[in-house]
């Protein structure tokens, strides 16, 4: 990989970077593991930090606000729940659609993320990234089909990546100095 | 694993009701336990239980990519003799999060996340290095789709 051009499209990206005090990081290290479970999993975060308890719900309440949080709650694990086919459904659309396609893909509640990507040629010319967690290869293979018609993809090229081994999953680790490195508290399963 | 196991009627509800809207309230769990007509300490035990069996990887946040700190997408072409090595590698970095063997010549699929670009680059470099595989790095550029969760099918 070209790093130089990686940190360029990095550095672009990074625009939407949000403005975050030395706090709000604090409190995004002390939840990226997980709320504990107790009665005061807030309060409990407080004294850690050596704020009050309003102030962190407060602070956890603009992050969901300004979009650094997409979501709280429980995060599950979709192949222990029966989910076991998993695709990475990847096309090639003109730059100029991609936009209107990903927007289309979305709307579909068995969409679970669609990110407009880089191509990098000659290798992978794929520009249009989804993800489809069904419960087995025919079923996703199906609503792809079903996929293509609603949203007209019949002329694009596309690829399914099917997952075969799991090698790790867990939530994104931002901060990784300090005392979070050795908790990497990893399940190390492989997919059935 | 238990991935078979009936799952109770509460337990559905948790997995289900509060992948998102997560109470920001002193007392969480009270909350989903008045919500769902049981007692506090029932939502704790059946959260801890679903915790310990790996159906559930924590009661938290996800964070949106691209608003703190820099992240990618990457995959590596490994030869499959090769890939249980490379994939350990890969996993002793803090900074990967996800970490899959998929069906493509790109065949090793995973996302890597640093508190600056800066950071990113130079432990996908050290990767590199220590696997003598190219990565091909795939940030996002825009974000379809608001995961708000996943709606689980109980059949």
């Amino acid at each position: 990989m070209d790093m130089k051009t990686l940190k360029t499209q990095l550095q672009s990206i990074n625009r939407h970077l949000a403005e975050l005090d030395a706090v709000d990081n604090a409190l995004i290290r002390a939840i990226e593991n997980g709320l504990a479970l107790c009665s005061r999993p807030y309060a409990q975060i407080a004294d850690q930090l050596g704020i009050d308890e309003p102030e962190v719900l407060a602070r956890l309440a603009a992050l969901q606000q300004q979009g650094v949080i997409k979501r709280m709650g429980v995060v599950v694990r979709h192949r222990e729940l029966g989910y076991r086919a998993n695709a990475m459904l990847v096309w090639d659309v003109p730059d100029e659609r991609v936009s209107e396609l990903g927007r289309c893909l979305s709307q579909y509640d068995f969409i679970t993320l669609c990110y407009r990507r880089p191509r990098v040629l000659p290798d992978w010319p794929y520009n249009l990234f989804c993800m489809i967690h069904g419960k087995s290869r025919e079923d996703v293979l199906q609503r792809i089909d079903w996929l293509i018609a609603q949203c007209h993809l019949e002329s694009l090229p596309h690829r399914v990546l099917f997952s075969r081994r799991r090698f790790k999953q867990r939530g994104a680790v931002y901060r990784t100095t300090g005392s979070n490195v050795e908790s990497n508290r990893d399940e190390r399963h492989y997919a059935t | 694993m238990n991935n078979d196991r009936q799952l109770s009627e509460l337990e559905r509800h948790l997995l289900n009701d509060y992948q998102h809207g997560f109470p920001l309230s002193p007392t969480p769990y009270a909350d989903m336990a008045e919500q769902l007509g049981v007692s506090e300490q029932q939502v704790l035990d059946s959260l801890d239980r679903l915790q310990r069996e790996g159906l559930v990887s924590r009661v938290g946040a996800v964070f949106r990519p691209n608003r703190v700190g820099a992240s990618t997408l990457a995959a590596m072409s490994v030869a499959e003799e090769e890939l249980e090595s490379v994939a350990e590698i890969i996993n002793s970095y803090p900074h990967v999060n996800h970490n899959y063997e998929r069906e493509h010549e790109f065949n090793l699929w995973f996302v890597a996340t640093a508190g600056s670009e800066a950071e990113l680059c130079s432990v996908l470099g050290e990767m590199e290095e220590r696997t003598s595989h190219t990565i091909l790095a795939l940030p996002l550029l825009e974000d379809f789709h608001i995961d708000l969760g996943f709606d689980l099918q109980w059949t």
